[in-house]
This record gives C-alpha cells, structure tokens and sequence, in this order.
C-alpha cells in the first residue's frame, strides 16, 4: 500500500513537466545564433526561386513557403 | 531499510517541489516589483535609480527593432531626464564586440550596461527582444511593452511616463 502510494506520488511529481507546452525552448534572449542571417532560408534570392521552381514541378504546388526573416522572433 | 513514512516524505517533497517549480521564474508583470539591478553581474555604470521613474530596457545588437528603438529612447530621455526619468538599456548581447559595435553606432544619450550572464534576463522573463519596462518611484511596474512599434510605442511611452513622472 505505502509503495503504491510512494510511486503514485512519485508520478504525480512528475506531471508538471509535461504540462508544459515547449519543454525545450529557446528564450527570446538566447536567439543570437537564430538572428543570424546565415538561418534565413531565403538569403540566396536565385536558390530560392530554383527550390520554388522544383517544388512546382514536382508537386504541382506553389506558395506556402513560410515567412520572410530569420529566426530571433523580435516583435 | 528505511521506515516506509520515510519514503512518503521523501515522495511528498517531490511532488511539492515539482508543483512549485513552474513558478520559480515567473514573468515580471504590471504591479510586480522590478528586480534589483544590483548584485546580478551587469557590466558598465548603472545609474542612480532610488526614487526615480525608470525606463528598463532589453535589446540586442542582433534584434532589428531594438535599431528602431534606440533613437526613440533617446527623444525621451532629452524630453524627460531634466524632470527626473531614467532610461538604462540593458544588452543581453554575449559577444561583447557586438554589443560595442552596437553602442558605438548608435552612441545613446542614456545608460547601457550589458546582461553578459543574461541573470536578470532570465530572472525577468523578458517575453521578447527588445521588451521595455516602465518602473515608477517605488520600483513597482506599471507597464510592459514587448517589442518596439515605430511611431506606437513611442507614443505610448510618452503618455505614460508623462503620467508617472506627474505622480508624487
């Protein structure tokens, strides 16, 4: 009965890890690296339209790419 | 073998523990008491704050608002430092050659120290780059502004330190 009770608790203890709803996050203070222009995927214009080009061709879908900018999140 | 309300005090620690945790930085909110700025490790001179309508801000050299925000800040400091406003700019920069370029560029009129530890960062809960903090006499926040909207937040700081600085 105590053990039961002692790995309920134990679980219970547990819990609020997974309550939470980014475990891993990256606080808007750590993004140096993530500002760096290197991270943005659009950085290379002709790249980026070759990709596009491709991703037409193959998939007969276009547009949807995500936003522009890299990743520090400011405003 | 140790006596089974032993373990039960052991696992009712845990479970208090990990009910109190979530809560161990909580995110500095209006009303809230602004951490000291003493005592955290921030490199450079900090100002004289006992008393005082402080504006606190956190930036980055590589965040592109905080760019915007910085010639605002300083419209307010030469609009408001003679009636007793303070702004300190806080760096959260871990390079220190980016964060004297920065400093360097754009020369502000107002204090800046740099955050190396990001201790008071972390302690804050800063929510976004830049985020400001209005501080009234007593050290209480009044308001939060997270990010930095040309023209806006400007504005709104004007509004509201104009109304603080108005309090006894």
């Amino acid at each position: 009965m105590k053990t039961t009770l002692f790995f309920a608790l134990v679980g219970l203890a547990c819990l609020p890890g997974c309550a939470t709803v980014n475990p891993v996050r990256v606080h808007p203070w750590q993004r140096a690296a993530l500002a760096d222009p290197i991270m943005d995927p659009n950085r290379d214009p002709l790249g980026k339209q070759m990709s596009e080009h491709v991703s037409f061709s193959r998939e007969a879908a276009s547009g949807g790419g995500g936003v522009g900018g890299s990743g520090c999140g400011c405003n | 073998m140790s006596p089974p309300h032993n373990h039960l005090r052991l696992s009712l620690g845990l479970a208090l523990l990990a009910v109190l945790t979530p809560w161990a930085a909580a995110q500095v909110k209006p009303g809230d008491l602004f951490p000291k700025l003493a005592g955290v490790g921030l490199l450079g001179k900090l100002p004289e704050t006992e008393g005082r309508v402080v504006l606190v801000d956190f930036w980055a050299s590589w965040c592109a608002p905080c760019h915007a925000s910085f010639p605002a800040y300083g419209r307010l400091q030469a609009k408001f430092s003679p009636r007793g406003l303070v702004i300190l700019a806080v760096s959260v920069d871990e390079s220190e050659g980016d964060y004297e370029a920065f400093v360097r560029k754009l020369a502000p009129s107002f204090s800046v120290v740099r955050d190396a530890t990001q201790r008071l960062a972390a302690g804050v809960d800063v929510p976004g780059m830049p985020t400001s903090y209005l501080v009234d006499r007593n050290g209480r926040v009044r308001s939060v502004h997270e990010g930095f909207h040309s023209g806006v937040t400007e504005a709104e700081l004007d509004r509201e330190i104009e109304a603080l600085l108005a309090e006894k």
